[in-house]
């Protein structure tokens, strides 16, 4: 139904996107000379490249750097990120300001072909002028690179381009980024890099079929690459407030002594994070953290010693015989190095995706990056096991509500390696 | 008593359930290969396989092994007959001190059953758990090369 409802509204839309402006003159251009941008220019565009992870999908690991090809597994398929160095046959080299700005805001090549959102032009669509002058001088002062971008793999009909007409005549420019003048010019600042730049809600909003952010729940949980990015709201599961200070660390190293050590997908935009300007993560972090308004200040006593049942008893086992030689303070002398576990955020999500990939995969630093390091239980422990442990941890450790299905969602898990 | 499969032959052994798997191949039944780094599954000095995936047996409780076969590099050869993997190793004169080699040939063993002609980037991703403090790596790389599919063509 959706899918027809898009095609009905796409057709109209195709209509009036003939009249749509075309860049004049794109194959004669030259790319500008690097000299013609301020350096300062340039460095703040670099700060704010960090903001938006624009590496996270334009930088292939091992690989020139924002010369694409970068796989974005999405539910219609597979896009591949494209090549923004200023090459002009294959990359954004004869793009002018004017054609950047449009593709940023509005999702469309300066030829009139449509941007699938995968490319987040639904939230860059807010950014001011000023922040897009450095981000193009950034972009264009890169290292020309030719590599044509690999072609995208989707399922019909979302391999139609124009389709996207439809989408953006049902989903684009219908939210607002927050403002409210009375909190200050840091907390409109973080409102504006949350919800525009830092395309946070990407992956932390829940999504319709059609993968826009649900309206009216921006923040509020959604997922990426089969991990789920918790809450940003009132429904963060931390089971512990988050402070202003943990958040700036975790935004900065990944690491926040209480709540997680950020993995999967985050820590790409970690790794990015650490270019970001003081202010602007200052800025980010007041905002989160004002969104949680204290969400997450319940007590959490000492991980439980008496068993509910069979499964439970060897969760338990499991736990002490394998997690606590870390995670469990008092233990021995080392084990109160890593997260001390009823506090980890992945025990307090409302699906047990995140943890199970923490505890089949690990955490591994990305490769040539310093970090902290967790083994992956795939190989040491069975499935029987790793399902007894995520439900001791999830009900006894956690003391929440049980997780249903975990046999299934390990199987996956495990089968996905 | 707990019954384990280790190099093919069934052993039973009396030790606490959860006793690391390491301690029991160590203390238990003398196979001395795999080492104590750290203790805590960050060195990979005590890697060993469970059937066919290689793991700290120091963060694996024994209790967890289970029917699941466990293989050491004591597994591979022996000194007068050592595997084409230890072959290899010998040959590239691998180690220096030799504390990591154990766990680095059975972290390699586990990646050539799994996939024969590695190419260099999967052997490095495949070996990154695995620590050496002498500074061999580019040997040991050299020597799972030699043992691999490609190595021998």
């Amino acid at each position: 139904m959706p899918a027809r409802a898009l095609l009905a509204i796409s057709f109209a839309a195709l209509l009036w996107n003939c009249a749509l402006p075309v860049s004049r003159n794109l194959e004669e251009r030259q790319p500008p000379a690097k000299s013609a941008f301020d350096p300062a220019l340039v460095r703040r565009g670099a700060e704010l490249a960090a903001v938006g992870d624009c590496a996270g999908c334009h930088t292939r690991q091992g690989s020139a750097p924002f010369a694409g090809g970068v796989p974005l597994r999405t539910p219609f398929g597979t896009i591949y990120g494209t090549n923004i160095t200023p090459e002009p046959e294959t990359g954004l080299g004869r793009w002018t300001q004017a054609d950047f700005d449009r593709a940023m805001r509005e999702g469309l090549a300066p030829d009139g072909r449509h941007l699938y959102p995968a490319f987040p032009y639904p939230y860059f669509r807010h950014l001011t002028d000023e922040d897009l002058r450095a981000l193009y001088a950034f972009v264009m002062t890169r290292d020309p690179v030719r590599s044509p971008p690999p072609r995208n793999d989707l399922a019909f009909p979302f391999n139609i381009r124009p389709l996207v007409a439809g989408w953006n005549q049902l989903y684009l420019g219908k939210d607002d980024v927050p403002r409210d003048a009375a909190k200050g010019t840091e907390w409109n600042r973080g409102a504006y890099l949350v919800h525009g730049l830092g395309h946070c809600g990407a992956c932390h909003s829940p999504r319709t079929a059609l993968g826009a952010e649900k309206r009216g729940e921006a923040l509020s949980g959604g997922e990426a690459e089969d991990w789920y990015a918790p809450a940003l709201n009132r429904a963060s599961p931390s089971p512990l407030a988050w402070t202003k200070e943990d958040l700036v660390t975790y935004l900065r190293t990944g690491i926040a002594e209480h709540h997680a050590i950020a993995a999967g997908p985050m820590q790409t935009v970690i790794a990015q994070l650490s270019g970001a300007s003081e202010a602007d993560l200052a800025a980010i972090a007041g905002y989160i953290v004002s969104m949680m308004d204290g969400a997450g200040a319940r007590p959490l006593g000492a991980m439980p010693e008496a068993p509910q049942d069979e499964r439970t008893a060897m969760g338990r086992r499991i736990y002490e015989e394998t997690c606590a030689s870390c995670h469990d303070s008092g233990r021995t002398l080392s084990s109160g190095g890593a997260l001390q576990l009823p506090l980890a955020v992945a025990l307090h999500d409302p699906d047990p995706r995140s943890l199970i990939h923490l505890i089949l995969e690990g955490v591994q630093p990305p490769p040539g990056e310093p970090g902290r390091s967790m083994p992956g239980y795939a190989g040491a422990l069975t499935k029987e096991q790793v399902v007894a442990l995520l439900a001791y941890l999830r009900t006894l450790a956690a003391e929440a509500p049980p997780w249903k299905d975990l046999d299934p969602a390990v199987e996956r898990a495990g089968a996905g390696r | 008593m707990i019954t384990l499969k280790v190099n093919g032959r069934e052993v039973s052994v009396d030790a606490d359930p959860a006793t690391p798997l390491l301690y029991v191949l160590r203390d238990h039944l003398k196979l001395n290969g795999a080492k104590f780094g750290c203790g805590l599954g960050q060195c990979g000095a005590c890697t060993v396989m469970l059937d066919s995936e290689a793991v700290f047996s120091c963060v694996v409780p024994v209790s967890a092994v289970g029917k699941r076969a466990v293989k050491t590099v004591e597994g591979l050869g022996t000194p007068e007959n050592p595997g084409p993997l230890q072959q290899a190793f010998i040959e590239e004169q691998a180690a220096q001190c030799g504390y990591c080699i154990a766990g680095m040939i059975m972290r390699a063993q586990a990646l050539l059953e799994r996939s024969p002609s590695p190419t260099e980037d999967d052997i490095r991703a495949a070996l990154a758990p695995n620590l050496c403090r002498c500074g061999t790596h580019m040997r040991i790389l050299r020597a799972v090369k030699r043992a691999s599919d490609k190595g021998s063509a």
